[in-house]
């Protein structure tokens, strides 16, 4: 976008809302022929460059020009974040290099508002899906209404089909309800595919048999009030075989493997492998990141450096010159500090090598500290029932508190060198102790949480926010995977890198080997000379 | 002591062999074979004894000087058993460097015919 933007002749502005508008301003501007300011050959010259015309102002496009410049510039906002402030609904961000087209149309989105975009596609979904539900019973209920003297009574077999309706419709009502009734929790940048697709089969289904039934039902009026049930079960046996389609479309397909993913992050090259089956890109991105909370540690820019202790300056070396000979002095001096460039080359690794290992050992220290400390601490806690001779009952809040002033200083010592002190607040820590204190946890069981960094998803302060990511591909996200394929998942301060890779295909074949094979034989060692 | 069989134990007969090593050899001047870690089967002398045994004896040899004769059964050297030894731990017995000689507890089939002073 912002390549575009850029023009420094003109004090002309451009508008993300450019296309669309473009062709009606100019279309509108030669009807009218007005006075007004041109830039005709910017307009000319790029058709991705306009002008914003807001309502009362005037610029123009195309015709020749008059004297009068009237150049009134609209400054838009040109919100740099656009394609990071919103759930994912813009997601495919400048990076795509798709055409003008889709371009617009994530236009168009922006300008609806996002909130109603994302929710359409569920709304519409519901409301067709109702429909279709009410269809059948409407079927039934609608010649009891409207002709019921001429209907014939309804005999067994009518009864019959009756039930069975009732129970057709039941299972569909449950099996609707176990599988679509689930609480959103993904936005797609993209409409779903295939979501679209079962919808559109049951708009289609229902309304060819609305329109069989008005015409030859309604108008005609038949009085055999059996083959009206007969329809209405047709239908609900149809809806069934949709709802069994949208089973495995949505729910089974994706779930035999088919490819082995790899998933990177660019700060600290944390990686995991997963196995992934038919998905459009997008399904993927999400099943990814669901399995991202769960599998990746949180991302701690602090780590990044290995804390070192006061850096030992390498000054330069001084040369001094022995023999007080000043000929040689110049071609002996390169010569030496070569050689000591060299050295000092060397000895980055080795200051390196040093203060990773320093770094480990005092981290190994610290949490011998602090595990013994924990250890020695828990042993002063013990269950009232358990407990013989004079006590003083407390609650387990109250019995946290008590023992963690006793570890607290080696925890915040080792938490300090861990850099995982921003994650855990006093708070958060009490808690934790006093459900470890009431569920008979040894202290090792209370130490893991502090001990190795767990999935993402165990610092609660950032689950509560939506969060944002952004996909980032130059395919059309409805794309399946195909091995090779590459795409990022974009958060705010690192990005997952996802690689395709395939599963070859395991050719298996038999072999039969006999128990009764398994014969050993001693190899005499030859004789060896004394 | 007279020959006949003693109450418990085996009769063997003590060889004594000076040592003279030359270049890597241990100087001993046999071969042995066998051990528990060998197939028994293949014992030419004693089938399913795993016991060591001397396999040959180089003519001239301080072993061919002491009396030591091919398939002769080692009980002991210098004191460590190998009744029951592996081939390597018989070999690592045999050639322990600090000890100039070798006093070995032998076994033959005829040992009561022969010559000698049958130990215990």
């Amino acid at each position: 976008m912002e390549t575009e933007s850029v023009r420094s002749g003109n004090s002309s502005y451009v508008s993300h809302r450019s296309h669309r508008n473009r062709d009606k301003h100019r279309d509108r501007e030669r009807k009218r022929r007005h006075n007004h300011s041109t830039s005709s050959s910017l307009l000319k010259a790029d058709r991705s460059v306009t002008i914003q015309t807001p309502p009362h102002s005037t610029t123009g496009g195309g015709e020749g020009e008059d004297g009068e410049e009237v150049i009134e510039v609209q400054i838009l906002p040109q919100d740099d974040n656009w394609g990071d402030n919103t759930t994912a609904i813009t997601g495919t961000s400048e990076q795509t290099s798709m055409e003008d087209i889709s371009r617009m149309a994530k236009d168009m989105e922006d300008s609806i508002g996002l909130g109603s975009i994302q929710h359409l596609g569920v709304v519409i979904a519901t409301t067709l899906s109702l429909f279709a539900f009410l269809t059948p019973i409407a079927f039934v209920v609608l010649p009891l209404v409207l002709w019921k003297e001429t209907l014939d009574p309804c005999n067994t077999v009518c009864h019959g089909l009756f039930i069975s309706f009732a129970f057709k419709l039941l299972i569909l009502l449950i099996g609707a309800w176990a599988l679509f009734f689930r609480r959103p929790r993904v936005v797609m940048p993209r409409v779903f595919v295939f979501r679209s697709m079962i919808m559109a089969l049951v708009f289609v289904y229902t309304l060819s048999y609305w329109l069989f039934y008005g015409v030859r039902v309604l108008d005609e009026r038949p009085s055999n009030y059996q083959d009206i049930v007969q329809y209405a079960v047709s239908l609900v046996d149809a809806l069934l075989f949709i709802h069994y389609l949208a089973v495995i479309l949505i729910e089974l397909r994706h779930l035999r493997p088919q490819f082995i993913v790899k998933v990177v992050r660019n700060t600290d090259g944390e990686n995991r492998f997963y196995h992934v089956g038919q998905f459009s890109i997008q399904r993927a991105a999400v099943w990814l990141l669901e399995q991202y909370y769960r599998d990746f540690p949180p991302y701690n820019p602090a780590l990044m450096h290995i804390p070192t202790r006061a850096p030992k300056q390498l000054t330069g070396f001084k040369f001094y010159d022995v023999d007080g000979n000043p000929g040689n002095a110049s071609a002996g001096q390169t010569r030496a500090m070569i050689a000591a460039a060299g050295r000092r080359h060397e000895s980055i690794h080795k200051e390196r090598y040093y203060e990773e290992q320093e770094y480990e050992r005092r981290v190994k220290k610290r949490r011998v500290r602090f595990v013994c400390a924990t250890e020695e601490a828990f042993t002063h806690i013990k269950r009232l029932s358990e407990e013989r001779g004079p006590a003083v009952p407390m609650d387990p809040h109250e019995a946290a508190q008590a023992i963690f002033p006793a570890f607290a200083r080696p925890m915040q010592k080792y938490l300090r060198v861990t850099k995982q002190q921003p994650y855990h607040t006093m708070d958060s820590i009490l808690k934790h102790l006093a459900f470890c204190i009431v569920h008979d946890c040894t202290p090792k069981a209370f130490l893991e949480r502090y001990l190795t960094p767990g999935p993402s998803i165990q610092n609660e302060s950032e689950i509560h926010k939506k969060q944002k990511w952004t996909l980032v591909s130059d395919l059309p996200l409805h794309n399946s995977l195909e091995p090779g394929m590459s795409f990022a998942l974009r958060e705010q301060s690192f990005s997952l890198l996802v690689t395709v890779m395939r599963i070859p295909t395991i050719k298996l074949k038999e072999d039969y080997q006999d128990p009764k094979s398994n014969k050993f034989v001693l190899r005499l060692q030859s004789e060896t000379s004394v | 002591m007279a020959a006949g069989s003693p109450i418990g134990g085996i009769p063997c007969l003590l060889i004594e062999i000076l040592k003279e090593p030359v270049g890597g050899s241990a100087g001993l001047g046999f071969s042995i074979g066998g051990g528990i870690d060998q197939d028994a089967s293949r014992n030419p002398w004693a089938p399913d004894d795993t016991g060591i045994f001397v396999t040959n004896v180089m003519p001239d040899g301080p072993a061919a000087r002491a009396g030591l004769n091919p398939g002769d059964k080692i009980l002991q050297a210098n004191g460590y058993d190998l009744t029951m030894a592996t081939h390597k731990d018989a070999i690592k017995y045999l050639t322990k460097k600090k000890e100039q000689v070798i006093r070995l507890k032998i076994f033959r089939p005829d040992i009561l015919r022969t010559r000698g002073n049958p130990a215990m």
